[in-house]
């Protein structure tokens, strides 16, 4: 508790010392970056960070020091428009980043400024199962079915959550080419939750450690990180046929960078990640690399899934959170009679 | 007097007034439409009656374990005294994921709750659960000094003068009792109104049926939807104060009554 104080007041002093006296201090000394994160991010970034500091030594001679900052990505989202200085924002999904350009803190054409919609890694989604596959699930239209629990948690208050919903909408509207299949199928899926968590974390205890469910929705990537840390004796993936292609993006937070005068080293972090160096850490943690040649390399790990991407079924991330998760949306709409 | 004012100001009203503030600019059909969603008022009514529950639960055990704690002697009370605060201490969350580890079907609780069809996770008998917790210190902390002033000469004299022991209860020691039951089981209520953390490990959190208030303004708010998110609350709020008067009130006149 005190140690996290100092740390944050000593962080504070810095900030107010590198942006009351820019190129003078800021570069005789070391430079500092503050990443806001979403929460199963840890792992990557704690590599990721390490790689590029040690790049950037090299490269510029200039020491840097990566601050993370995790939690929900909605919750991070609010923080950087309620004035946390984050040079850098990587969150669960678009419309988290719309919501902090909203508050003119970035263009509103972010995504494009970086290749690949600005999301240097992906995942999908995928089944997690109790070892065994009891109840045979294979795909989308297993879990459906009456006696099937399925946990996953409430997309109100999760962006991993928004994910799952979409993979199933998706599936469903592009096997039958109709909205209204897909909204029963949405409702009899939801009719199969008996908890909703208010985040990705607490829906994997609830499936993993208190035994409920017989299958989690889960990204892929959390999907892996279960199964090392629960063992692979007690659960197993199944990877659904058609899937969504999950783009958790990236961006720079122009407001806080040309404050800091982080600029450079803030664009050179974030186009980092697409090195192959950095794509093979992204491999390594069990995200979807954009490089063909990590993808290839730890291929064993990403079976091949058809996926389908938002766009293509929802047109945007606005849409989709008008749609389906805002006050009176479908989601609203199959839980009331 | 005036420090009062002062620092009741910059700690309570001043937070409290921005959720009025914020609720202005919304104009009056969008803030009806907001707080009166079937959603938010299923929530409202969870909220309110499982706080209830919980909170004459309390009144009824916190009653009875002050009673013991002031008028018996017995080896390991000081132990069992410290134990009743820990609820305060404890982060609520560390409690919530207690509850729901021990009450899962594979938890040891559950187990066998399960075998009898009692369902206590994902139900609003968790919720209640995890309130009886909550309040369960203030009931018993507000009781507790009120009980040991009340001298046992009293009833000595009461059961003298022939009366029996459920007449002494009543007529003697409950009415010097009520006032501090009262002010206990309200904290206790207030509490769980707005109680978040340990509730949403259990509640299960389903749309009309175990969603409590305090997630109806979390889940606004990650709609970035403040406005919204400040309506629920200021409804919440109005309600709470409101009831916290009358039991003021209620007190008021008990007092007066018994003097």
């Amino acid at each position: 508790m005190n140690l996290e104080w100092i740390k944050k007041i000593t962080l504070a002093a810095s900030m107010v010392l590198a942006s009351g006296l820019p190129g003078t201090i800021a570069q005789a000394t070391a430079v500092t970056l503050l990443n806001a994160s979403y929460d199963p991010t840890r792992g990557l970034y704690q590599r990721e960070n390490a790689a590029f500091a040690q790049y950037w030594q090299k490269t510029t001679g200039q020491t840097l020091r990566i601050d993370q900052s995790h939690g929900g990505s909605g919750k991070q989202a609010r923080a950087v428009i309620d004035g946390l200085e984050a040079d850098v924002v990587t969150l669960a999904l678009a419309y988290d980043i719309d919501a902090i350009s909203d508050s003119k803190l970035l263009p509103a054409n972010w995504q494009s400024r970086l290749p690949n919609n600005s999301t240097p890694y992906t995942s999908t989604i995928v089944f997690v199962v109790r070892k065994g596959n009891p109840k045979k699930i294979k795909g989308w239209d297993d879990i459906v079915k009456p006696g099937v629990s399925v946990i996953t948690p409430n997309p109100k208050t999760s962006g991993g959550a928004r994910w799952n919903y979409l993979a199933a909408w998706g599936y469903k509207q592009k096997q039958t080419g109709s909205a209204v299949q897909a909204k029963n199928f949405i409702k009899a899926l939801y009719h199969n939750v008996p908890v909703l968590d208010t985040g990705a974390r607490g829906s994997t205890m609830t499936f993993a450690q208190r035994g409920l469910g017989d299958v989690l929705l889960a990204w892929e990537n959390e999907a892996h990180l279960i199964l090392k840390e629960f063992g692979t004796d007690k659960f197993e993936i199944v990877a659904p046929g058609v899937s969504i292609l999950a783009e958790p993006p990236v961006a720079i937070v122009d407001k806080n960078v040309t404050k800091h005068g982080t600029r450079k080293v803030a664009e050179a972090y974030l186009n980092f990640l697409y090195t192959p160096q950095a794509q093979d850490i992204i491999a390594q943690n069990s995200y979807r690399p954009r490089n063909p040649a990590a993808l290839k390399k730890y291929a064993a790990n990403f079976p091949a899934i058809k996926l389908f991407t938002l766009n293509e079924v929802f047109g945007n991330w606005r849409n989709a959170q008008r749609t389906h998760f805002s006050d009176g949306g479908v989601f609203d709409q199959i839980y009331t009679p | 007097m005036g420090y009062t004012v002062f620092y009741l100001s910059a700690i309570v009203i001043v937070p409290l007034s921005m959720i009025f503030f914020n609720t202005i600019p919304m104009g009056w059909e969008p803030f009806l439409h907001a707080v009166t969603a079937p959603r938010v008022l299923a929530s409202y009514r969870l909220s309110f009656s499982t706080a209830l529950f919980a909170a004459v639960f309390d009144a009824i055990v916190g009653l009875l374990t002050a009673w013991v704690l002031v008028r018996y002697r017995f080896p390991g009370k000081q132990f069992l005294d410290a134990l009743v605060d820990l609820p305060f201490a404890l982060p609520t969350a560390v409690a919530g994921i207690c509850f729901a580890t021990i009450y899962s079907p594979v938890g040891w609780l559950g187990q066998t709750l399960i075998k009898y069809n009692i369902e206590i996770i994902n139900s609003p008998t968790g919720i209640v659960v995890a309130l009886i917790f909550i309040g369960f210190p203030f009931v018993v902390r507000t009781i507790q000094p009120v009980l040991e002033e009340v001298e046992q000469e009293i009833e000595e004299a009461a059961q003298c003068l022939g009366a029996t022991r459920w007449q002494t209860f009543r007529k003697i020691l409950f009415p010097h009792l009520f006032p501090a039951l009262l002010t206990g089981s309200t904290l206790a209520f207030a509490r769980g109104i707005g109680e978040y953390g340990s509730v949403i490990f259990i509640a299960g959190n389903l749309p009309m049926k175990t969603e409590i208030a305090p997630l109806m303004i979390m889940s606004k708010l990650d709609q970035f939807d403040y406005q919204g998110a400040s309506a629920v609350a200021l409804v919440l709020l109005v309600i709470s104060f409101s009831m916290l008067l009358l039991l003021n009130a209620i007190q008021e006149w008990q007092q007066k009554e018994y003097r």
